[in-house]
């Protein structure tokens, strides 16, 4: 388990002052001219050398990606787009950093985009979060007035402006040509990839998209080394990683832990252990709610990184875990995110706009067990047919939480619909509720 | 997919023009972007035009004339203005109450308890369904998808600011503070330091023991 000494967010829970005193006092701004003093080619290496992977869940290695920026500038300028649109269900981490680290988010965003040869820097908050915008604002504020960030940075010689944009309340916005789009003032519908952003981002300009918390350890991964950050967690894992625990645990809470930690213990430590003990556990959704839920025997065992995570047919992805207890009624829990889908899907793709629907009223049905036991298997169909088949991968986030509950949670499916057969008496099918055929009749 | 519905017959106004407060911060929005790009200024106009309409009249929306208004500012066709004021969630596209009460019920919230903090919200306004603004005009009750806190479920959110840690009762306090005009402290409703856990922190407990980082 990490300690205290090798945390990145030290003021994770705002117990000290967020402004840039306190800020200094933890020890950011410290020497940042030096680092941008090492050059592009030296920044993005010791990025690459620390095993930093992708925070926002797709877990892509940030040095890597901000190796893809082209080297020579053809007269375009040249973007960091930061996703702050945190808005997985499940998911609660970037807040904290916008909230009570924002120093951290501004230094390490203004070293980013001197790697990436960007004058400019965006970050895209989801709307909700107002007050949090509110404090990233006033750090901006505050590093322009000290020199941080402006015209010659730190005494750099590197011009840098940092902007926040805010979201109004459109998850598909995370997507990252979707959020592209919406800080174009269009509706956000993701793009056709490629190109990419790095060829033709943001304007049509080469655009790097990171998430807040990629960005945020990376002036503390520089300053620090890449060996001290590779050195925590496991290889191809490496590092530090903000998580989450919430639903049926005693305190849920927002902490900072190493990677490849058991999830059980993560859980006991952090969260204060299930409600009603570990026994009482039935499942696990570990890192937002688009990656497949993890049934008690596995979360036995399982540790918290990507590869661990991935072998056992789920993910990391944002590594904010859901615990439910053996109280949850586990379909309605999963039909609730077939909803949160049907919702946010930006319509642009057909298989996703009509998909997201379909499976919402099929997963409406089989929390009453008004189905029929063969329209499991169809559902399932349903899934594979929309998973792979959009422009985005919402159509996939949206299949995956139904793909994971027929897999682990068959049998309570068929239990239900057998109950509501017997309930209502009969063999005929069950998908018209059962008032209105004896109408019929 | 979801759209934002339109204002009924009788609520557009006739007019809409920008205040000073308001060209104030049109013009520190629009120095963000390229200006050949005014277009990004959008969202943030859109939101300009909420709070301006939140001021004026109580009620914080945007009707279709303010529209007309942003795209006229923006040198945009006022139909890609429409499409993006009723694709986001949070622009308000008929009149709603003086407190926006949006209560999230994805699953995080739900599993502990958003349900209560629904049910707590109906009784103590007289709202029936999501969607619906209250007899006296002073509240109107969205169903919202996750707001990105769940450490801290179910939350409430009251406009721009968040109620976190809710049950039934609390919510009730909360709403009846709201109608005698107070405006309780945002955050966690039981004793909790923001997302640390209940009952206090069970890491960086010793604060005195951190030295700045790289200078060990």
């Amino acid at each position: 388990m990490l300690q205290d000494k090798d945390r990145i967010f030290t003021n994770l829970y705002g117990q000290n002052d967020w402004t840039l005193a306190g800020a200094r006092a933890r020890g950011d701004w410290d020497g940042t001219a030096d680092i941008l003093a090492r050059g592009r080619d030296a920044i993005i290496n010791e990025m690459k050398a620390s095993g930093l992977r992708g925070r926002g869940g797709a877990g892509f290695p940030t040095g890597v990606k901000w190796s893809f920026m082209p080297k020579k500038n053809d007269g375009r300028p040249h973007y960091l787009v930061i996703n702050g649109d945190e808005s997985e269900p499940g998911t609660c981490k970037d807040r904290e950093i916008l909230r009570h680290d924002p120093h951290k988010l501004v230094e390490s965003a203004l070293i980013a985009s001197f790697a990436m040869g960007a004058h400019a820097a965006y970050i895209y908050i989801r709307g909700e979060f107002y007050n949090e915008a509110m404090h990233l604002q006033h750090a901006i504020d505050e590093a322009y007035a000290a020199g941080l960030i402006g015209k010659n940075a730190c005494g750099s010689g590197w011009d840098f402006d940092f902007y926040i944009h805010r979201g109004a309340g459109a998850y598909i916005c995370g997507e990252e040509t979707a959020l592209l789009e919406s800080l174009e003032g269009k509706k956000g519908q993701p793009r056709m990839k490629p190109p990419f952003p790095a060829a033709m981002g943001l304007y049509g300009c080469p655009t790097t998209v990171n998430n807040v918390e990629s960005i945020a350890v990376s002036a503390t991964i520089l300053r620090r080394g890449a060996a001290w950050f590779s050195g925590l967690g496991r290889p191809n894992n490496a590092g530090t990683k903000l998580m989450a625990i919430s639903g049926h645990v005693n305190t849920p809470c927002v902490f900072e832990e190493e990677l490849g930690v058991p999830m059980k213990e993560l859980i006991e430590k952090h969260g204060g252990g299930v409600r009603g003990g570990w026994d009482n556990l039935l499942a696990v959704i570990p890192g937002g709610c688009s990656v497949p839920m993890l049934p008690r025997d596995v979360c036995d065992t399982v540790l918290m990184d990507y590869d661990s995570l991935r072998a056992e047919g789920s993910g990391l992805g944002t590594g904010c875990m859901i615990v439910m207890d053996k109280s949850t009624d586990i379909i309605a829990a999963i039909a609730r995110f077939s909803k949160f889908f049907k919702h946010e899907s930006c319509g642009q793709c057909t298989p996703c706009r009509e998909g997201t629907g379909w499976m919402m009223r099929i997963m409406d049905r089989m929390v009453q067990g008004r189905a029929e036991i063969e329209e499991i298997d169809m559902l399932e169909q349903v899934t594979r047919q929309v998973e792979g088949h959009t422009i985005c991968a919402l159509g996939d986030a949206a299949a995956w939480p139904i793909q994971g509950l027929i897999r682990r949670f068959r049998p309570v499916m068929e239990e239900r619909i057998h109950a509501y057969k017997a309930a209502h008496g009969g063999t005929r099918p069950a998908q018209v509720p059962a008032g209105l055929v004896e109408a019929a009749e | 997919m979801s759209v934002q519905p339109n204002a009924p017959a009788g609520a557009e106004p006739t007019h809409f023009a920008f205040d000073a407060e308001s060209e104030q911060q049109i013009a520190v929005i629009l120095a963000k972007y390229p200006p050949e790009r005014k277009a990004s200024g959008v969202l943030p106009l859109l939101y300009v035009v909420q709070k301006q309409m939140g001021r004026q009249t109580g009620s914080a929306w945007i009707p279709r004339v303010a529209m007309d208004v942003v795209a006229a500012r923006l040198e945009m066709a006022p139909i890609r203005v429409y499409e993006v004021a009723t694709f986001y969630l949070m622009f308000n596209t008929k009149p709603i109450g003086r407190y926006h009460l949006q209560v999230c019920t994805t699953t995080s919230c739900w599993l502990r308890g958003s349900d209560d903090v629904t049910a707590a919200c109906k009784a103590a306004t007289g709202i029936r369904a999501f969607g619906e603004t209250s007899a006296d005009g002073l509240f109107t009750l969205t169903e919202v998808e996750c707001l990105g806190a769940c450490a801290n479920a179910p939350i409430l959110q009251v406009d721009d600011d968040y109620y976190e840690d809710l049950d039934g009762p609390r919510t009730l306090e909360l709403i009846e503070a709201l109608k005698r005009g107070e405006r309780p402290t945002p955050g966690p409703t039981i004793d909790r330091l923001n997302s640390a856990p209940a009952g206090g922190r069970k890491v960086l407990v010793d604060d005195a023991a951190h030295k700045p980082q790289g200078q060990e």
